[in-house]
């Protein structure tokens, strides 16, 4: 037996701030991984061009995608985030999506 | 060859190749093509005959190919059902996109008067392109070097195995044509930047 129940009301906790509220329905990230193929200055130009991010911010998730393995190269929505994986793979990059920790 | 550059009054990038080198770019943007139109979009080996029948909106499953596997990374790697739907909503628009920008290679190479078969010795083909087509051909050649690094294995730091290999050998040259286009990226990658 299956019964439709009234839908809840969304329930917000009073005490968070608004910019904590955006932030908790933010919590998807685009990761963009190391490869060796990719051109560090390509990868930088992506940053710039995609992202409309500064040289100087490209260039740091550039580093740390070839020093580190891999970077957080934005924030968003899980739909954000899908259109942001799907540039990055239109212009070759590895990049997959994960729920932030 | 220089290699591209911006041309300082109108703003265009502008490169110009040898015969020989136009002709190779064809070459490899034409592979990317047929590479991205073979594989089928639908998976074959769908369970219920009726779903596979009614699935043409986009593949689900990832290429078996280590090239398109590359081309194509699946988005959640720890989510095989979310990594499906994001394959169906985006690999068709994906595969579109890296063949219209190969054939935007192949396109200016021909308008700029390289023949269907090269005969000619001596020809040079001057190639000046616009903003959004010079993107298109930078894309291009970030698919023809992953695509030809896939099929050679190569890895960070491996340059001396490379240098290693005697010259005759065919890896040792499709290395070399993976380096070059590397080096063309880079001059068009500053070009447009400057």
């Amino acid at each position: 037996m299956t019964s439709v129940s009234a839908a809840s009301p969304v329930e917000v906790d009073p005490t968070l701030t608004p910019d904590e509220i955006t932030f908790l329905a933010k919590p998807w990230v685009t990761i963009v991984w190391n490869d060796p193929v990719n051109l560090m200055s390509y990868v930088s130009y992506v940053f710039q061009t995609y992202f409309g991010y500064t040289k100087a911010k490209s260039e740091k998730l550039m580093m740390e995608v070839h020093e580190d393995g891999r970077s957080v190269v934005s924030t968003g929505t899980r739909e954000e985030m899908e259109r942001d994986v799907q540039a990055m793979h239109e212009y070759g990059l590895w990049a997959t999506m994960e729920k932030s920790s | 060859m220089n290699g591209f550059e911006r041309h300082r009054r109108s703003g265009a990038v502008i490169a110009n190749f040898s015969g020989f080198e136009a002709d190779l770019l064809r070459s490899l943007a034409s592979q990317i093509v047929e590479l991205l139109r073979n594989e089928a979009a639908v998976p074959p080996d769908a369970q219920d005959p009726f779903e596979a029948m009614m699935d043409f909106s986009g593949p689900t499953s990832e290429p078996d190919d280590p090239v398109l596997k590359r081309l194509f990374p699946s988005a959640y790697p720890d989510d095989e059902e979310a990594a499906s739907e994001f394959r169906r909503f985006t690999e068709g628009t994906l595969r579109d996109g890296k063949a219209n920008a190969a054939i935007a290679i192949i396109d200016r190479l021909e308008e700029a008067g390289l023949p269907p078969h090269l005969s000619e010795q001596g020809l040079v083909i001057d190639v000046e392109l616009d903003e959004e087509t010079a993107q298109m051909w930078l894309r291009s050649f970030t698919d023809i070097r992953l695509a030809i690094a896939t099929r050679l294995d190569v890895e960070d730091g491996d340059e001396e195995y490379w240098y290693s290999l005697p010259d005759d050998d065919p890896r040792s040259q499709a290395h070399d044509i993976y380096e070059w286009v590397g080096w063309l990226q880079e001059t068009l990658v500053r070009a447009l930047t400057e």
